[in-house]
């Protein structure tokens, strides 16, 4: 268990939150955003729990934290959805380019 | 190299994979398909880290709650068989080229940190301490954020009913 240095875990982490971030920006479709979005939740809890785990575990305080952002999560990804519903009932198209409505 | 190490790599492997095909894949419904396995590669890795409650979790909540959703918003919102529209030329490349420079600029640091050394205690993620962290009456327990939680679970699904909702017709 000890036999991996925590940098690797850290480093996969570091790599899936930057694939993540990559999605975000280049994607266009709201919901692949979204997906985009849960790739990087997920990265900073397994941050919580390696850190939790390796460093500090005399305290379980890091799963705690990962525990709330998974609840979190959930909510925000209904809300999410619950938008882009009503937006392709408006607009039958969730192109976050052709969101621009506040504009004009 | 020990069996655990090898496995450690693999599920690494694994998620990084199906992390970069959900990203970069054409079709939006394989996009979901390849996140859901990401996120079981997740709750592997939990799993291999011997947390199994929040490996537990995170198969309930994600590959079982959001990812479904996303499915069922894919189908309302989409037809399934259709390419999603390529990305930008000049937006990837200049997302890629700041995605790559951060990382590798995160990973010196992290390779360059000195990391303590952790305490000698056991790490001990029993459903009992979970228990204790969360409700228990103590001062370091987390008592006012799970119930500020319960209460923005409340208030999402009340939102998420009254924004999909259909509109009633006005001359009703």
């Amino acid at each position: 268990m000890s036999e991996i240095p925590v940098e690797h875990f850290l480093i996969l982490s570091t790599a899936l939150f930057f694939i993540g971030a990559y999605g975000f920006l280049t994607r266009r479709n709201m919901i692949a955003m979204l997906m985009s979005l849960e790739l990087m939740l997920n990265s900073v809890n397994i941050n919580f729990i390696v850190f939790n785990k390796y460093l500090f575990p005399d305290t379980i305080e890091g799963l705690g934290f990962t525990i709330f952002i998974i609840a979190i999560a959930a909510a925000e990804a209904a809300v999410a959805i619950a938008i882009i519903i009503n937006l392709y009932r408006n607009t039958k198209n969730i192109d976050a380019e052709n969101a621009d409505h506040l504009k004009h | 190299m020990s069996a655990s190490a090898i496995a450690f790599y693999c599920i690494a492997a694994f998620i990084l994979i199906t992390g970069i095909l959900t990203v970069t894949t054409k079709k939006l419904f394989r996009a979901a398909i390849w996140l859901l396995f990401s996120l079981i590669g997740i709750a592997a890795l939990f799993f291999w880290m011997e947390v199994e409650f929040a490996a537990a979790v995170q198969v309930i909540v994600y590959v079982g709650g959001i990812v479904v959703l996303i499915i069922f918003s894919i189908f309302l919102t989409n037809q399934e068989g259709v390419n999603m529209p390529s990305a930008l030329t000049k937006r990837s490349l200049f997302a890629g080229l700041a995605v790559v420079a951060a990382a590798a600029y995160t990973c010196t640091l992290l390779c360059n940190h000195y990391w303590m050394k952790g305490s000698e205690e056991v790490f001990d993620p029993s459903v009992n301490n979970i228990g204790y962290l969360l409700v228990a009456n103590t001062p370091e327990s987390f008592v006012l954020p799970f119930e500020l939680v319960s209460v923005l679970l409340l208030a999402a699904m009340i939102g998420c009913i009254v924004i999909a909702m259909k509109a009633e017709p006005e001359n009703k």
